[in-house]
């Protein structure tokens, strides 16, 4: 590699929104490690520093692979909370139940209860958001109705299986590292295999994906059957994690997946972003909630640097954006020209190109 | 990419007034309503005490904020927009009330700045939507952490509550003396309906906003400055939750940083299955209405019927998918009759 190629290169990190959630991060930690060196050292620190942002880390991939085809799922939290629930209750009706067994039916259920969502957005046609948002309730409704006022203990779950959720290998949590190998595998699913690729041509156009040809309904499908497995995963690994859990596990995480996602880069517009950013996302969302209160920010604030967050990472990615079309405008100035002048909401017709500029 | 015209019934073009009256009362809103009375008539005649003015009341009361908030709502999803911050607008609005109450501001005075923030933070999200061009969903979920933060930021856990009860009363009084159904602040809600109906169905205001939704850039070709009409649809939902927060403060005398958290969601629902389209363009405030109420009635059956008052979830959300579902099945079955003779179109993902 000659040394032009590898400042390029070293350009287009810079420019990455990953590296950035990076620097983010590390700047985050090492401030509030000088103000509190127990937030990073000491015997629980480092732990929790990798533990707490674990789950959200699932359900951010979980969510970016369905943005990423232009869709939402509101109901992550429902199905982290209904899997979790179901994971307790199996150990509680049956004992004797292999845990690898029951992990696996978690699981399952999350993918049943993802098919659902990916059946009802891709054969009747209708939009994610509200589908899901019917989900969310319903799926959050049945938990309510089985659990009733009832809460799954740690008495009632076998002690191996609680001991995964504060385990670690060599210093790192089990379920860090699950996340990551979650993580890793998405990346890759999505990076570099067709199916992955084509997720990104359904996100971007989806009437220029069916013109080629591409199965976009199965695409779709496919976003919300993997981001269901994902939330189920994620609710089996609430319950060893807390070792309690409620009707209410998990409420309100589907919009702080949201956010990881938007921070972590990925367009709500669908066609753009990664699941390594979704994550990284969450891992800065997670860890400036337990961060505040260190710098002596009261941590009733937390919520509103995290708003502040949100809305500074979609308007710097507009103005990259607005930056790069411009420079695309001079060079091709024809092409430009004919894409201008459109003005777009989220659920503006999806016939038109998502990433056009305004001008 | 549509492969069935469908006929838009709430297209407003100019129709004289009753025609225009009727086409909203017979489309999908006139399903909603019936839906609303028959469930009314079950309840009455099946559950005790559904009936009882006592009933309807508390039922009116907790479904106010809805019906407020789901008339500028109804509006900017017209326009293809939607405005996930007003549960927590409502929440700052609360709690901006509570704090200045407890620095010994007369309460209309902090009613006042509380709807003052309303429009501010309506203006926020318009902004950030029109002048920066940000997707709307993404925006104001930013909004709902950030003004929720702010709220829960100013107040923590602690709660403001001994609101004078002049005020109080305001908000929970019956409007014709002790034992009857209907609550006066009802009122407030009859007058806001009213202003919304008409500039959304009766004015060039609401033509634009529905062409804004239909096609924006259609529109900006026929004149309408659409960035404008969204600009001051925020302003709207901003405002009225804005008000909305002072009515709960009321009636519930707490002001605190977590009221109505959530609430977002039950709102947008109320809309969806009051019959306006998340893709903007369709819809109408009667519908809406139906839809709120609809769901306010669920709540009340369900809870007289010893149903958990969370498990509701459940027939809400039932409700919801069933509201979008129903009128695609309709229109597939009619495509595909048509289709049939017009061969040759294929079915992309639509939408």
């Amino acid at each position: 590699m000659n040394a032009r190629s590898l400042t390029a290169g070293f350009a287009t990190l810079i420019r990455r929104r990953e590296t950035g959630v990076v620097v983010a991060i590390v700047v985050l930690i090492g401030f509030t490690t000088v103000v509190n060196p127990g937030f990073t050292t000491g015997s629980d620190g480092f732990r929790n520093l990798l533990l707490t942002p674990s789950l959200l880390m699932i359900l951010a991939v979980a969510q970016a692979t369905v943005i990423i085809t232009k869709n939402i799922d509101l109901s992550v939290s429902a199905v982290l909370g209904l899997s979790a629930y179901a994971t307790g209750r199996m150990f509680t009706d049956f004992p004797d139940a292999p845990i690898w067994l029951v992990v696996v039916l978690g699981i399952a259920m999350g993918a049943a209860l993802g098919t659902i969502n990916g059946a009802l957005v891709s054969l009747a046609r209708v939009p994610s958001l509200v589908i899901t948002l019917g989900t969310l309730y319903a799926y959050r409704g049945i938990s309510i109705a089985w659990a009733g006022g009832d809460r799954i203990n740690a008495a009632n779950l076998p002690r191996e299986f609680t001991a995964l959720g504060t385990a670690t290998i060599g210093g790192i949590p089990v379920l860090f590292l699950v996340a990551v190998v979650v993580l890793a595998v998405v990346a890759y699913l999505l990076a570099h295999t067709r199916s992955g690729r084509e997720m990104y041509a359904v996100g971007s156009d989806d009437s220029a994906a069916v013109l080629y040809g591409l199965p976009v309904r199965r695409r779709v499908f496919l976003g919300f059957v993997a981001s269901g497995s994902l939330a189920g995963l994620a609710g089996v690994l609430f319950a060893a994690r807390y070792a309690t859990v409620s009707s209410t596990a998990g409420a309100d995480l589907e919009l702080s997946s949201v956010a990881a996602a938007v921070i972590g880069g990925v367009a709500i517009v669908g066609g753009a972003g990664t699941v390594i950013g979704a994550a990284l996302g969450a891992f800065l969302l997670a860890t400036i909630n337990r961060a505040l209160p260190t710098l002596g920010i009261g941590e009733f604030w937390q919520q509103a640097v995290v708003g502040g967050l949100i809305i500074g990472a979609i308007v710097l990615d507009r103005l990259i954006w607005a930056r790069q079309a411009r420079r695309l405008k001079s060079s091709h100035a024809s092409i430009a020209a004919a894409s201008s002048g459109t003005d777009r909401g989220v659920f503006a017709e999806p016939t038109r190109p998502p990433k056009e500029p305004v001008p | 990419m549509t492969t069935t015209a469908e006929p838009v019934s709430t297209t407003p073009v100019a129709r004289p007034f009753g025609e225009r009256l009727r086409s909203i009362l017979l489309g999908r809103d006139a399903v909603i309503i019936v839906l609303v009375v028959l469930v009314w008539i079950v309840g009455a005649s099946t559950v005790d005490n559904f009936s009882k003015p006592n009933t309807v009341y508390y039922l009116l009361l907790d479904v106010l904020p809805i019906l407020l908030i789901a008339l500028p709502m109804t509006m900017v999803v017209v326009s293809g927009e939607i405005d996930l911050s007003v549960a927590s607008m409502l929440g700052l609005s609360s709690v901006l009330v509570g704090v200045l109450f407890q620095h010994g501001w007369p309460i209309w005075l902090a009613a006042l700045m509380a709807l003052g923030a309303g429009v501010l933070g309506g203006a926020l999200n318009g902004f950030l939507v029109t002048t920066v061009g940000l997707p709307s969903l993404a925006v104001t979920v930013g909004t709902m952490a950030l003004f929720r933060g702010i709220a829960v930021g100013l107040l923590g856990t602690e709660a403001v509550t001994g609101f004078p009860s002049e005020y109080k009363d305001l908000a929970s009084d019956r409007l014709f003396g002790p034992g009857t159904a209907i609550p006066g602040f009802l009122l407030v809600f009859i007058v806001l309906a009213t202003v919304f109906g008409v500039l959304l169905h009766f004015t060039a205001f609401g033509r634009a906003v529905y062409a804004a939704g239909l096609n924006a850039e259609t529109s900006r070709f026929s004149g309408i400055n659409v960035p404008a009409i969204k600009f001051w649809l925020f302003i709207g939902t901003g405002v009225v939750s804005a008000l909305a927060g002072v009515y709960w403060t009321l009636r519930y005398d707490s002001a605190r940083g977590d009221n109505a958290a959530g609430f977002e969601l039950a709102v947008v629902a109320a809309v969806l299955v009051g019959g306006v389209s998340i893709f903007g363009g369709r819809g109408a405030i009667p519908g809406v209405i139906a839809g709120a109420l609809l769901i306010g009635e669920a709540r009340s059956l369900l809870r007289l019927a010893d149903v958990s008052a969370d498990a509701i979830n459940i027939a809400i959300g039932v409700l919801l998918i069933a509201s979008v579902i129903f009128p695609r099945v309709l229109s597939g079955l009619k495509g595909h009759l048509t289709r049939r003779r017009t061969s040759g179109s294929f079915t992309p993902l639509e939408r």
